[in-house]
């Protein structure tokens, strides 16, 4: 079971070991390839070995019992907060409806809340047939317990074969216990899902490393197939006005939450969320210091109210909240424009951003990888530059 | 108070690089180190355990043995104890397998009151694991904890939000992923060190957590990566070079004007 290495055919040239992402594999004394521990069996030193002295030996099933042809339909869960649709849910609903089409199953979205019923309408407007809705007090704020509680009763009872979540704060803290609790597989932000129609495999890929490199990954025996995807990474469907469905209202027993809500702050209140933003002005390290985004706040001024970002770099900096970060461990965002100033470009980085519609960057190093993905690259001085801008915005 | 804090070695992926002729990870001479988010799971159990006094900090990681490294540095700075939880039957675990295996092994501990993660694994990125263990052992789990105050059996908990922050009242025991703003990580003590430079780890294996050799591994694991690729290389659009601020200033605004952006 997993990866076997030929040691009469291993020739010791160590590209496996160049090559494995998981720095799962080593030459041992006799100049041989072995495998520890932390081999994900991901197949990249299979394709590498130059003589074929490494194979993957494909895994037994390993849910005989599970009749994954009786999981039918695609679901989308409608993430709300205080009565208010997430952006994520329409966008989910959206590609949710492609991969509902190939497989010629009906689109439903999950709606969990207390009073939420007039939600429904508008997820019907963007594609859904049926909409799932547990109305309960439990359910008023979001807390992860009755969440999950709910969402696995729903499965349990309806079985779909795929489900997905907005990789969001509310997402993430919940889908993963639905995931044990069904016993099914989850895949993380995935930024990219298809369909196998022959084998009905959800194919999802997602970023790895830190996006240096990315993985397909499948969950062949397990129903359902379980994904989240970040807010951003897919684009919202138009809404079809007057498009209904059916609303199958479930009366289910939730438990009470075992974590109680005391208060809620928000703290965005006097700021441009760059989550939602349509153009966004991001500093990095260039920016040499917290003083100096006052610069890139009369810039997003001058732009009629754009949103600040900040490079994981300035947030670790101190120089600004990691509110306004922006990549891998930050959000994932798709402006209009997107304007980084004084950004190396951290594969990190660049994960978070590079689906944005214009990239400008402005940096003193002309080597600097943002370049790569810029549509327009500025080399330069971002103190003398951007003034400049701001000026010419006003004239 | 008894707090388990479960890390993860990882590579620094920061240091990873692609080679821009293979289009392949180049991992020469990037260092394993404990995940960056692990360190202020672990500094939240050590600044609970000075508050608190009577708390025990376990710190557990799953891995080979080269992760006994990282937990002699947890013991550097604070950790009481340590268990390495490492057997060939966990390799190839998905966040399932991985999530059971590590709850199988708490259970063997004395209870704890909280288990804490970090946010995520800066090599995975899932955040799967810390719900995956909690809901394993049946316990509230809270994600994206930027502070903890404990009183008694209850703790409350700052939760971020997209917009802002929670505050949640839990009664203990009670699991939380932590997130970067919960504080600054401290760097091992040299009493700590000499404690670490001692200390001989002997590895758990899979059959004394009395895990189901079932649920253990790839085999185990609902997930299957189908393939690695490394993302096409990207080249970019126009640049500007050596011409004067203005004159690039106003051509930029002239574009994003044409271009109805502005």
């Amino acid at each position: 079971m997993g990866l076997k290495i030929n040691r009469e055919a291993c020739i010791g040239c160590g590209v496996c070991v160049s090559t494995c992402p998981f720095g799962a594999l080593a030459l041992d004394e006799a100049e041989k390839a072995v495998v520890n521990e932390a081999c994900t069996a991901c197949g990249a030193c299979v394709d590498a070995c130059p003589t074929n002295a490494l194979v993957l030996e494909v895994a037994e099933k390993t849910a005989p019992d599970l009749e994954v042809d009786a999981w039918r339909g695609v679901w989308v869960f409608a993430e709300q907060r205080a009565g208010k649709l997430q952006d994520v849910a329409f966008e989910l609903l959206g590609e949710g409806r492609v991969l509902a089409d190939r497989l010629g199953v009906e689109l439903c979205a999950v709606l969990l809340g207390e009073k939420v019923k007039d939600l429904a309408p508008a997820l019907f407007e963007h594609g859904a047939d049926k909409v799932y809705l547990v109305d309960h007090p439990a359910l008023a704020h979001y807390t992860a317990e009755p969440y999950a509680e709910a969402m696995t009763a729903l499965i349990r009872r309806y079985k779909p074969e795929i489900l997905l979540a907005g990789a969001t704060s509310m997402g993430r803290g919940f889908i993963a216990k639905v995931a044990i609790q069904v016993g099914t597989g989850l895949t993380a932000d995935c930024t990219g899902l298809d369909i196998d129609p022959e084998k009905r495999l959800l194919l999802q890929t997602r970023p790895a490393f830190g996006g240096n490199i990315m993985a397909c990954i499948i969950c062949p025996d397990h129903r359902p197939q379980m994904a989240t995807v970040r807010p951003k990474v897919f684009k919202q469907p138009e809404p079809e006005p007057g498009r209904t469905g059916e609303l199958i209202v479930e009366a289910l027993d939730v438990p009470p939450a075992k974590v109680r809500v005391l208060e809620m702050v928000n703290t965005m209140q006097n700021e441009v969320n760059v989550a939602g933003a349509e153009i966004i002005v991001t500093g990095g390290r260039g920016m040499g210091g917290a003083e100096n985004f006052k610069l890139l706040r009369e810039l997003a001024d001058a732009l009629g109210g754009a949103a600040v970002g900040a490079s994981r770099a300035a947030v670790d900096a101190g120089w600004i909240s990691s509110f306004h970060q922006v990549g891998q461990t930050g959000k994932t965002v798709r402006p209009k424009v997107y304007i980084a100033c004084g950004v190396s470009g951290q594969i990190q980085h660049l994960v978070g951003m590079n689906s944005s519609d214009t990239i400008i960057a402005i940096n003193k190093d002309p080597d600097a990888p943002i370049f790569n993905v810029a549509d327009v690259g500025i080399v330069g001085d971002l103190f003398q530059i951007i003034p400049e801008i701001i000026r010419s915005l006003k004239s | 108070m008894h707090i388990i804090v479960c890390l993860k070695q990882v590579p620094n992926t920061t240091q990873v690089r692609i080679n821009p002729e293979t289009n392949t990870l180049v991992r020469d001479g990037v260092e394993s180190v404990m995940n960056p988010f692990d360190e202020n799971a672990l500094e939240m159990a050590l600044q609970l355990k000075e508050k608190h006094p009577g708390t025990r900090v376990t710190a557990l990681t799953m891995g080979p043995m080269q992760a006994a490294d990282m937990l002699k540095e947890a013991v550097g700075r604070g950790a009481d104890e340590v268990v390495l939880l490492c057997d060939r039957a966990f390799a190839g675990s998905d966040t399932w397998a991985t999530s059971y295996a590590l709850s199988t092994a708490i259970r063997r501990l004395e209870p704890a009151d909280l288990v804490l993660f970090g946010k995520q694994a800066i090599d995975g990125d899932t955040a799967q694991v810390g719900p995956g263990v909690a809901d394993w052992l049946g316990i509230p789990c809270i994600t994206y904890a930027q502070g903890i105050e404990v009183a008694g059996e209850t703790a409350v908990v700052e939760r971020a939000f997209e917009d802002g922050y929670e505050k949640l009242e839990v009664t203990l025991p009670c699991a939380l992923t932590v997130l970067k703003e919960a504080n600054v990580p401290r760097m091992a003590s040299l009493r700590g060190k000499m404690a670490a430079k001692k200390l001989a780890i002997e590895p758990m294996t899979a059959e004394a957590s009395g895990a189901d050799p079932a649920k253990l591994g790839l085999a185990a694991s609902p997930t299957r990566v189908m393939k690695i690729f490394s993302p096409p290389p990207k080249t970019g659009g126009v640049k500007w070079e050596g011409e004067e601020p203005v004159v690039v200033a106003r051509r930029l605004v002239d574009m994003l004007r044409e271009r109805n952006v502005i």
